[in-house]
């Protein structure tokens, strides 16, 4: 028998049974959709994830002071009360790191700017040109303050979107124009590039950024730096940044053999493998949630079709009767379950992307279907067919025709 | 037709059909031995436990038996595989049962085209072709469409013949066809295996266990116990038309 009157006859035979094979077939419908759209959302979270992160810098590396000595009573020091990073230790990375490309010192401090009768209170970070590469950062109008700024300490500034919602009344153009931070004057040369909230749900365009000499020596009055930014020449090699900046700083510092590091350098590319592999067990516990009920649905067909042959064993009797081959009636069998399970996965993909779609559009969750999860899915449910119609399917084909005509 | 030139469609010798029911050896058949030519139509009777229905089973293809020769059309069926005794009852033999075996919702067109779906010499184009030939030759052309339970028993009987006819089956064999219908449907369908056997030479062996249809057949045999107790050739065929004919009519038919 040919391939399609095959398929046409386990049609009509599906077709005569609608109500029933459509039951059948929601088993697998769901399976597959529940795959498709559990897997999209895991995917899309832990690729929101990874692009925030990524936004922040994804090969930037951060160091900070770092204490585990304790003073007084046994209080442990903040990093923000360490002086122990000098901005001869950005030099030092800059000159002898070869995975390292941009380094910036940094210190920052909270106060209030100023413009005209708008006032704000925002955060003025004090970094080296460099901090614009390694974050990433783009500017929006304007230039950047070069390193001429930094050496002799020039008042200008680049300032966030956040800070000129605040402080700007609409349409007035802040490049050029005069800002105070804490009573002190600062030239806007450039405004930076929106960037949203962090993962943490911090506003990062609530910024002031200048030359590090210029928050050193007019606004904090300190000579050491709080941070020490860098960027690894790719994300790749930031384990081999990480073990470079510890090795000169510690040299830097001259802590012996024994000593524990008065610093600790942190990766952007550790913070992403940790808050991906949360996403990735989100995943997986979803993906096995669908796959079992892709089994589920699987046993459905199982079922069903047991029933079916019992129901119509007289039918295969007959056809054996009038010439059927025990291979007639296993494809035919066959060719059924397998009908069901490839529509039932083909509505399931198609259910699977409209639920993916609506959760995006209805709970604003970021969903991301992938193609190898619809792949999957389907030809997990077409060996599910296969699999699960197989038993059924061969036991009508060994069916006694005349056991089969007796039948009642 | 002449004697002479007669082919032996059937010719089975010593025939015998043992059943194993736990320690006991029932013998349905104990060495059944007759032959039937070309154009023949043969009724075998007998009552139950007779073997009739073991020895349909045999000559169906469906079964085996334990000794003895079988010859259908000139093939020796004999340790056949069960692929080899589908293709045998596909292009040898047509069936006609007593509860018509009709797939339901399928419309008779299609239930006729069933046997040519596993016969692969029918390409697919002439399957329509042959099975609406088929559906006129028992004069039901303008029922094709019909489904099984929108046609009367005499109707899906006929819908049953047909289907045994469209693969040109050297024989058809008959298990109690009229066994579920009431006499004058009975009569219908007798003159109608008449009519495909004196016209069309078809050759029809018909088991059943009414007398009254065996009138009808050219010869009888005779089961019992497993033997065959008589092989009688009918001296006067009744013409199931002319019976039709004389029956009376029924006010409520009318």
């Amino acid at each position: 028998m040919d391939f399609l009157k095959l398929i046409s006859l386990a049609w009509k035979a599906l077709l005569r049974n609608k109500i029933r094979t459509f039951l059948t077939m929601l088993g697998i419908i769901i399976g597959v959709a529940a795959v498709i759209t559990m897997v999209s959302i895991g995917e899309g979270s832990k690729q929101s994830i990874r692009s925030q992160l990524s936004s922040m810098g994804s090969n930037m590396i951060t160091v900070r002071p770092f204490s585990n000595s304790t003073v007084g009573g046994g209080a442990r020091l903040g990093s923000t009360g360490l002086q122990t990073l000098k901005t001869e230790d950005a030099v030092s990375i800059q000159s002898q790191a070869v995975n390292i490309t941009y380094v910036s010192p940094a210190v920052s401090t909270r106060g209030q700017a100023i413009n005209a009768s708008l006032n704000w209170p925002t955060s003025l970070q004090g970094v080296s040109p460099s901090y614009l590469d390694i974050r990433d950062w783009a500017l929006s109008s304007g230039v950047s303050f070069t390193d001429a700024d930094v050496t002799s300490s020039a008042k200008v500034c680049l300032i966030g979107q956040t800070v000129i919602k605040n402080i700007f009344t609409d349409g007035q153009s802040p490049i050029g124009s005069t800002i105070r931070f804490n009573k002190i004057p600062f030239k806007v040369i450039g405004v930076l590039e929106m960037k949203g909230e962090n993962t943490f749900g911090q506003d990062q365009d609530d910024i002031i950024l200048a030359p590090y000499t210029t928050v050193q020596k007019r606004i904090m009055a300190i000579n050491y730096i709080q941070n020490i930014y860098a960027s690894a020449v790719d994300e790749n090699s930031s384990a081999a940044a990480t073990a470079e900046v510890t090795t000169i700083l510690r040299a830097n510092h001259q802590l012996k053999a024994g000593d524990e590091d008065d610093f600790s350098v942190r990766t952007q590319a550790e913070l992403i493998s940790t808050m991906s592999s949360t996403s990735q067990l989100l995943t997986v516990l979803l993906t096995a949630i669908a796959a079992i009920s892709l089994l589920v649905g699987g046993i459905g067909i199982m079922n069903i079709m047991y029933v079916s042959v019992t129901e119509r064993t007289r039918e295969i009797g007959l056809r054996m009767a009038i010439g059927a081959r025990g291979i007639d009636i296993l494809l035919q069998f066959l060719t059924e379950a397998i009908l069901i399970s490839v529509t039932g996965g083909l509505l399931g993909v198609v259910l699977g992307i409209s639920a993916a779609k609506l959760v995006t559009l209805l709970l604003q969750w970021p969903t991301l279907v992938s193609q190898s999860s619809v792949f999957l899915s389907f030809a997990i449910c077409s060996i599910t067919g296969v699999f699960f119609g197989f038993y059924p399917a061969q036991k009508a084909s060994r069916l006694d025709p005349i056991d089969a005509l007796r039948y009642e | 037709m002449t004697e002479i030139n007669k082919t032996k469609i059937l010719d089975i010798t010593e025939l015998k059909r043992d059943f194993r029911m736990g320690v006991e050896t029932v013998k349905a058949l104990k060495g059944v031995s007759f032959s039937v030519e070309a154009g023949e139509f043969v009724t075998i009777m007998g009552s139950s436990g007779s073997g009739k229905t073991t020895l349909l089973n045999i000559l169906g293809c469906l079964d085996q038996p334990t000794d003895g020769t079988y010859l259908l059309d000139g093939v020796h069926v004999k340790n056949p595989s069960r692929n080899e005794l589908a293709h045998l009852r596909n292009r040898k033999i047509g069936f006609v049962f007593q509860s018509y075996n009709l797939l339901s919702r399928t419309s008779a067109l299609e239930n006729v085209e069933l046997p040519l779906l596993y016969n692969a010499d029918v390409p697919t184009k002439e399957r329509r072709e042959k099975a609406m030939h088929a559906l006129e030759a028992v004069r039901l052309q303008d029922r094709m469409d019909h489904m099984p339970n929108e046609l009367s028993g005499g109707q899906q009987q006929r819908v049953a013949i047909a289907r045994a006819l469209v693969n040109e089956p050297v024989m058809i064999l008959a298990d109690e066809a009229t066994g579920n219908l009431d006499t004058r449907t009975s009569y219908e369908i007798m003159s109608l295996f008449q009519e495909l056997n004196t016209q069309k030479g078809k050759t029809i062996i018909f088991v059943t266990h009414e007398p009254d249809i065996a009138a009808f057949s050219s010869r009888t045999v005779t089961l019992k116990d497993g033997r065959v107790i008589k092989d009688l050739k009918n001296p006067k065929v009744l013409s199931a038309k002319e019976s039709l004919a004389a029956l009376p009519v029924d006010k409520d038919d009318a």
